[in-house]
């Protein structure tokens, strides 16, 4: 009796999560994948069929590949500049003092916590109403007349990269606190200057860190919908932002349904294959 | 350990500027004394901050908000605590693939969300309803609050426990005279971190959220959407004060970066 029970606690403790998590998350997700499936008619809504008509209508217009096309090339890029920017900061801030490096982590990590709408709002408020971004642009002597940062893809690129920056932070720092400072120390004892310590000790190190925040700021950037909404306006779509049009506004949700699990499917290729390449490529470095 | 050059310090002074430069401006925005968006170039003035309590909208919302970010967080955390035991002290079949799907929200993005949960919704008759909101976020906030709970319950001495039952006590009477005191702080960071996300939460939101049930976030996103004015910043800079609040508090009672970043420490 005694051990029947013990076998069974763990099962009956997460029960209620199980549940939950059964009605709340795997059926509304494969409804969803059978909405995809539905066709959608203006005067007839939606009929309760099951044909891949939705799949092809996207995959045969261009109209969908530009805005597929435009979501992955803005993940991409601010996925690449969160590299940049990133990486580095995480590394600044492991070598500072005390206090300091505290302090500039609450900074550079607490807007994670401050919402996304507050976060676009502030660039809106630089890119266009006060233009304090072109003022500054221009007093500086970098460009001659305003550019157009609303309503363009370099404001998203902009916004985003700041919204998604701090996971690079964040990933980089956790791998840099795995670092053994002895190797540094010995390799700088051997005479090695501190540009090759950093190329030939650290960045090998690390690498695993700029792999899987990348993931992360990927994965983010092309599902994001708030910071494409407010600042890419109607008219500059991305894919979530597309997926919330055909809900709300035409009401074709079969269609909606369709891009939705494609983006799903897409992230999910490309989350699992970076995944793959980091686990082959870096095995060493998680044993 | 090497110091950082002049280099290295000029880098973190331009990313610290980028990273607190839209914050900042949102903040100074909302103290404006003129009826347009400007800087505050010739004093500072409240008024936008009492045009808030004006607009019903804004403060039901606001409300709102805050009713949903308690029950769903308080939820989640009810929920996660029995999981999270099951996690920590139990080898069984079954134990990874929990563990996997119980973290399996953070990998959906909000969209399909929002879209899968207004279908779900409309079909059950949760359409546009508060409690259909509390189902939604209880889901999307679940991974952090287990997060938080299962390194607590991790880190538990056992002998405490045995202790108590040995000396006689139920089981129902030490879960809740020896563990649950002993996990409070990882479980009351869970709900703080949950609270957050719930309250932040915009892009699944705004799928379900009804004209009465709008949340802060969703009704400060459709504002937006039309028009941007002093209004929209003020609300932003009184979300931002608090948010700071909040995590004033969640530093003091979990350590911010581990709450962030993980226990990495060696």
């Amino acid at each position: 009796m005694k051990a029947t029970r013990s076998e069974l606690a763990p099962y009956l403790l997460s029960a209620p999560a199980v549940l939950l998590f059964a009605v709340m998350l795997a059926t509304p997700l494969a409804a969803t994948a059978l909405l995809s499936l539905h066709s959608f008619g203006m005067y007839k809504g939606i009929q309760d069929v099951y044909r891949l008509d939705n799949y092809r209508d996207i995959f045969s217009d261009s109209y969908f590949y530009e805005i597929f096309g435009r979501t992955f090339r803005l993940a991409l890029i601010v996925t690449g500049l969160a590299i940049v920017i990133g990486a580095p900061e995480a590394h600044i801030l492991n070598r500072m003092r005390k206090p300091w490096r505290g302090i500039f982590l609450l900074v550079v990590l607490g807007p994670l916590l401050i919402s996304v709408v507050s976060r676009t709002l502030g660039w809106a408020l630089l890119f266009g109403s006060t233009g304090l971004v072109n003022q500054g642009l221009q007093s500086l002597g970098l460009i001659a007349a305003p550019l157009q940062f609303m309503y363009s893809e370099t404001g998203m690129v902009i916004a985003l990269t700041h919204v998604l920056a701090p996971f690079m932070v964040i990933s980089v720092w956790a791998s840099l606190q795995r670092l053994d400072p002895q190797i540094e120390n010995a390799a700088v004892s051997l005479g090695a200057p501190g540009a090759t310590v950093l190329r030939r000790i650290v960045l090998p190190q690390v690498m695993p860190g700029v792999l899987s925040g990348s993931i992360i700021v990927f994965a983010l950037a092309a599902s994001a919908f708030a910071t494409p909404a407010i600042i890419g306006g109607r008219r500059l779509k991305v894919v979530s932002t597309l997926v919330y049009d055909e809900f709300l506004n035409t009401l074709n949700w079969p269609l909606g349904a369709a891009l939705a699990v494609l983006l799903v499917l897409a992230n999910v290729a490309i989350i699992v294959g970076c995944n793959r390449l980091v686990e082959r490529r870096y095995a060493e470095v998680f044993q | 350990m090497s110091r950082n050059g002049p280099l290295a310090l000029l880098f973190h002074a331009l990313f610290i500027a980028f990273s607190v430069a839209p914050i900042a401006i949102v903040c100074a925005v909302a103290f404006t004394p003129e009826g347009y968006l400007s800087l505050p170039t010739r004093g500072l003035s409240l008024r936008w901050f009492r045009a808030i309590a004006d607009n019903p909208d804004f403060v039901d919302a606001f409300w709102t908000s805050l009713w949903l970010g308690a029950l769903s967080a308080t939820l989640a955390i009810a929920v996660s605590v029995p999981s999270a035991l099951a996690l920590a002290r139990y080898r069984f079949v079954g134990r990874e693939a929990l563990a996997a799907i119980l973290q399996s929200p953070l990998m959906i993005p909000q969209v399909v969300f929002g879209i899968a949960f207004l279908r779900f919704f409309t079909e059950t008759g949760l359409g546009g309803t508060f409690a259909g909101l509390v189902l939604g976020h209880v889901v999307i906030v679940m991974p952090f609050a287990l997060r938080l709970v299962l390194t607590a319950a991790t880190g538990l001495e056992r002998e405490i426990e045995h202790a108590a039952i040995s000396l006689g006590a139920s089981a129902w009477r030490t879960f809740r005279r020896v563990t649950l005191p002993m996990i409070l702080p990882g479980l009351a960071s869970g709900w703080v971190l949950a609270f957050i996300t719930s309250f932040d939460e915009v892009t699944m939101t705004v799928f379900i959220a009804s004209p009465r049930t709008t949340t802060l976030p969703v009704r400060l996103f459709l504002y937006i959407q039309d028009n941007i004015d002093p209004l929209v910043a003020a609300v932003s800079a009184a979300l931002i004060g608090l948010t700071v609040a909040a995590m004033v508090v969640l530093d003091r009672l979990y350590g911010l970066e581990r709450l962030l970043v993980g226990e990495g420490r060696r």
